[in-house]
C-alpha cells in the first residue's frame, strides 16, 4: 500500500504545482463548456470544426494571423482534396522572383500557410491603434482553461460598469485580465452565414471558433487520444502479467526459501 | 562487503568475450543472478530502477527531438511546432521528453526522501549518497537549460532570472553571468550553449549513474530495517526476484505517465511557453517548472541581508537568497556527519519519524509556495518554511541522534524477532 501513497504523493505535488501556477491575474473565472474534445475518448466535432474554419475566415481573419496552420491542415477536419485547393485558391501569396528580378505574387496552394492580414507587426499595430493582435495558431494552448478562456471572451463582451474607468477605444470584457480589450466585440448574430445552416447566434459562432482553435493549437489531439487507450490498454495487461509474475516467482521467498544454502 | 563473482558461461563465444572483457560479470554482480539482495526490501526501493529507466527515455526521446530541433532563436519555437506538427509522431516524442523530465524528478524525489527516512546515506553508503547528491545537482541543470531550448516566454525569461542569479556573487559574479549568457543578456549565443550542455550533461549523469551503481555493489543495498545483513539467509538473488519486482512497479509507474503523455500533456507546463519568447513583455508571473518551486521558494524566502540592513551588511539579501538556495541541496551531502544516529532507518526512531514527516510535508508547503506570487503572507510563510528546512538537517538531526532512544532492533532479517536494546 505504500506504493499506492507513493503515487498519491506524486500526483497531489503535479496538481499542487499546476494550482500554483494558475494562481494570479484580475479576470473573471472563464465559463465551462462541455467540449467534445474534452476527456480521454473524447474527438473534435467536425461540423462544428468546420463552421468554426467559416468564422475565423470571415471574422478573424481581417486582424489575427494563424502561422501554423496550412491549408493542408483541412483535410485533418473532413475536407476533401479539390475544396482545399479551392480555399487556397482564394488567397494571393509572394511567388518567386521573376527572370526580371522581380517579385510576384500567385495564387496560394495547399502547403501554404494561411496568409496573415498584415505584411508584419509594425502594419498590424498601425492598423489597430497601437494594439497588436495576437497569432492565434496556439492560442488555446497559451492560456489558462484555454478553450474556456476563449469562448468566454467572445462571448463575454458586456458595457463596463459605471465606476470603471475605461480608456477610449477600449472595450469592456470582464474575462480579459485588467477587464479592458483593444479588440472590439467581434461576434454578433448573423456575422456568418453558416453553409449547413445552422442558425449564427453568438455562442454558436464562439463554440465553432474554439472548436476550430482547438484542432489548429492541437493537430494531434484524435490521434493522440486513440492511441493513449491502446498504450494503456496495454499498458494495463502488461503490468497484471507481470503482477502475477512476481507473486509466483516470490512464493518461495515468501515461504522463507534459504537461496544460499549449500 | 559484496564479494565478486566470476560468471563462467556455458556459450564458447560468451566465455570467451568474459575472459577478455568480464561485462557478463559486471552485470551479473550488479544487477544479476550473483547479486545477493536483502530480501526485505519494500516498494520505496523501486524509484532507483525507476529513476534509471526515465533517464533511458530522456535520452532517447532527445535524441530524437535533436534531429529535429534548431537550436537558434530565430527559429527555435517553430522548429518545436514542426515537430509537433509536421514531424511523424514528433508530438509523441515531445510531450514523452517533456513529462518525462517531471517524472524522472517524481522517481528521484522519491527515491531521495526514501534515502532520508531509512538512512541511506549513513556508513558505509556515504559515497552512494553523496553521489546521488550530484546526480541531482546535474539533472537540475539538465532540465533548466532543456526549458529554455523550446523559447517561449517562459523558457527566456525564467533563462534570464535563473542566470541573473550568479550576478549576485561578489568580484566575479557579472562574468560569470556574461559567460553563462555569451554576451550581455540571454540570446542566441545562450540558446546555442544550453542546447550543447543539455545534450552533453545526461552523458555524464550516466557516468555519475555507473558510478552510483558500483558504489551501491561495494557498500551493498541498504533495507526498511536498517540493519547489517547478518547471513546468507538473509538475502535472495537480485535476479529474478528484484527485476521482476522492479519490472512490475515500472508497469505501474508507466500506467501514469503514459494517462500524462495521452491525456494530460500539459498539465505540467506553463501556457505562457506557447507564447513565443518576448524579450521586451515580461508575463506575469515567472514560474519554475514544479521540480524547482522548493528551491525556488527558498531563494525567495530569503529577502533580507546577513547583518544589520543598511548599516553593515556582511553578505547582502540577493547573494544571501543565492547562498540559501544552494545550501539547501549542498546541505544533503554532508547529512552522514549531521545524523550521528547508529540506527540507519526511521522504523525504529520514534521521534524522528514525526520530524521527517513534517519535513515532508515543509516540502510540499514549499512547492506551492514557490508557485504563488510574492505577495501577502507568502514571504513570510516562506520563511518559517525555509527555517525548518534548514533546522531539520543543521539542529534537529544532530541534537535528535545524541537524545533519542531508539526503539529495539530486530535480531536479523531473516529473523525480525525483536530483540531489547542494548
Amino acid at each position: 500500500m505504500k506504493f499506492v501513497k507513493n503515487i498519491a504523493i506524486a500526483l497531489g505535488l503535479g496538481s499542487l504545482a499546476f494550482s500554483g501556477a494558475q494562481a494570479a491575474g484580475t479576470a473573471e473565472h472563464p465559463l465551462e463548456i462541455d467540449w467534445s474534445f474534452n476527456g480521454p475518448l473524447g474527438q473534435f466535432d467536425m461540423a462544428s470544426a468546420q463552421r468554426g474554419w467559416q468564422v475565423y475566415k470571415q471574422v478573424c481573419s481581417s486582424c489575427h494571423s494563424l502561422k501554423y496552420f496550412r491549408f493542408r491542415n483541412l483535410a485533418d477536419i473532413g475536407y476533401e482534396e479539390d475544396m482545399i485547393k479551392a480555399f487556397a485558391a482564394e488567397y494571393e501569396v509572394p511567388g518567386e522572383v521573376d527572370d526580371y528580378g522581380d517579385p510576384t505574387v500567385r495564387a496560394a496552394l495547399p502547403q501554404d500557410v494561411f496568409p496573415s492580414a498584415f505584411p508584419n507587426d509594425n502594419a498590424a499595430r498601425s492598423a489597430n491603434a497601437g494594439a497588436l493582435p495576437p497569432d492565434l495558431s496556439l492560442m488555446v494552448k497559451a492560456r489558462h482553461d484555454g478553450a474556456n478562456y476563449v469562448y468566454s471572451l467572445l462571448v463575454g463582451y458586456e458595457d463596463a460598469p459605471a465606476d470603471f474607468d475605461l480608456s477610449s477605444g477600449m472595450s469592456y470584457n470582464p474575462y480579459f485580465k485588467g477587464s479592458q480589450i483593444a479588440m472590439a466585440e467581434p461576434l454578433f448574430e448573423g456575422a456568418v452565414d453558416y453553409e449547413d445552416g445552422t442558425p449564427a447566434t453568438k455562442e454558436q459562432m464562439a463554440k465553432d471558433v474554439v472548436q476550430f482553435l482547438t484542432y489548429v493549437a492541437e493537430p494531434s489531439l484524435q490521434k493522440r487520444h486513440e492511441m493513449g487507450i491502446k498504450v494503456l490498454i496495454y499498458l494495463l495487461i502488461l503490468t497484471i502479467i507481470l503482477y502475477i509474475s512476481m507473486k509466483k516467482i516470490w512464493r518461495p521467498v515468501k515461504e522463507g526459501k534459504n537461496f544460499y544454502e549449500d | 562487503m559484496a564479494e565478486w563473482k566470476t560468471a563462467k558461461p556455458e556459450n564458447k563465444a560468451l566465455g570467451w568475450l568474459e575472459e577478455r572483457l568480464p561485462i557478463l560479470s559486471l552485470v551479473n554482480n550488479v544487477v544479476g543472478p550473483d547479486t545477493p539482495t536483502p530480501r526485505n526490501l519494500n516498494y520505496m526501493w523501486n524509484f532507483g530502477s525507476l529513476a534509471g529507466l526515465m533517464l533511458v527515455v530522456q535520452l532517447l526521446s532527445g535524441i530524437v527531438l535533436a534531429m529535429h530541433y534548431a537550436a537558434t532563436t530565430d527559429v527555435a519555437f517553430d522548429s518545436v511546432e514542426r515537430i509537433m506538427r509536421d514531424v511523424n509522431y514528433g508530438w509523441l516524442m515531445r510531450y514523452m521528453h517533456a513529462n518525462g523530465a517531471s517524472f524522472f524528478f517524481i522517481a528521484v524525489y522519491i527515491h531521495i526522501f526514501r534515502g532520508l527516512y531509512f538512512g541511506s546515506y549513513k556508513a558505509p553508503r556515504e559515497v552512494l549518497w553523496m553521489l546521488g547528491v550530484v546526480i541531482f545537482l546535474l539533472m537540475m541543470a539538465t532540465a533548466f537549460m532543456g526549458y529554455v531550448l523550446p523559447w517561449g516566454q517562459m523558457s527566456f525569461w525564467g533563462a534570464t532570472v535563473i542566470t541573473s542569479l550568479f550576478s549576485a556573487i561578489p568580484v566575479v559574479g557579472e562574468s560569470i553571468v556574461q559567460l553563462l549568457w555569451g554576451g550581455f543578456s540571454v540570446d542566441n549565443p545562450t540558446l546555442n550553449r544550453f542546447f550543447s550542455l543539455h545534450y552533453l550533461l545526461p552523458f555524464v549523469i550516466t557516468g555519475v549513474v555507473i558510478l552510483h551503481l558500483w558504489a551501491k555493489k561495494v557498500s551493498d543495498s541498504g533495507n526498511p530495517l536498517g540493519i547489517e545483513v547478518k547471513s546468507s539467509a538473509d538475502q535472495i538473488p537480485f535476479h529474478p526476484f528484484y527485476t521482476i519486482k522492479d519490472a512490475f512497479g515500472a508497469g505501474v509507474f508507466f500506467l501514469i505517465f503514459a494517462a500524462f503523455i495521452f491525456y494530460m500533456p500539459n498539465a505540467l507546463g506553463h501556457p505562457d511557453n506557447y507564447i513565443p519568447a518576448e524579450p521586451l513583455v515580461t508575463p506575469d508571473s515567472i514560474v519554475p517548472e514544479w521540480y524547482f518551486l522548493p528551491f525556488y521558494a527558498i531563494l525567495r524566502s530569503i529577502d533580507f541581508p546577513l547583518g544589520i540592513p543598511g548599516v553593515f551588511e556582511l553578505i547582502d539579501a540577493k547573494l544571501l537568497g543565492v547562498i540559501a538556495m544552494f545550501a539547501s541541496i549542498l546541505v544533503w551531502l554532508a547529512l552522514p556527519w549531521l545524523d550521528t544516529s547508529k540506527v540507519r532507518s526511521g522504523n525504529f526512531r520514534p521521534v524522528f519519524k514525526w520530524f521527517f514527516a513534517f519535513l515532508v510535508i515543509d516540502m510540499f508547503f514549499l512547492t506551492w509556495l514557490g508557485g504563488q506570487k510574492a505577495e501577502g503572507n507568502i514571504p513570510l510563510y516562506g520563511k518559517f518554511a525555509t527555517l525548518y528546512y534548514f533546522a531539520y538537517f543543521l539542529v534537529i538531526l544532530p541534537v535528535l541522534s545524541r537524545k533519542e532512544t531508539p526503539l529495539p532492533l530486530p535480531e536479523s532479517i531473516s529473523n525480525p524477532v525483536l530483540k531489547p536494546a542494548e
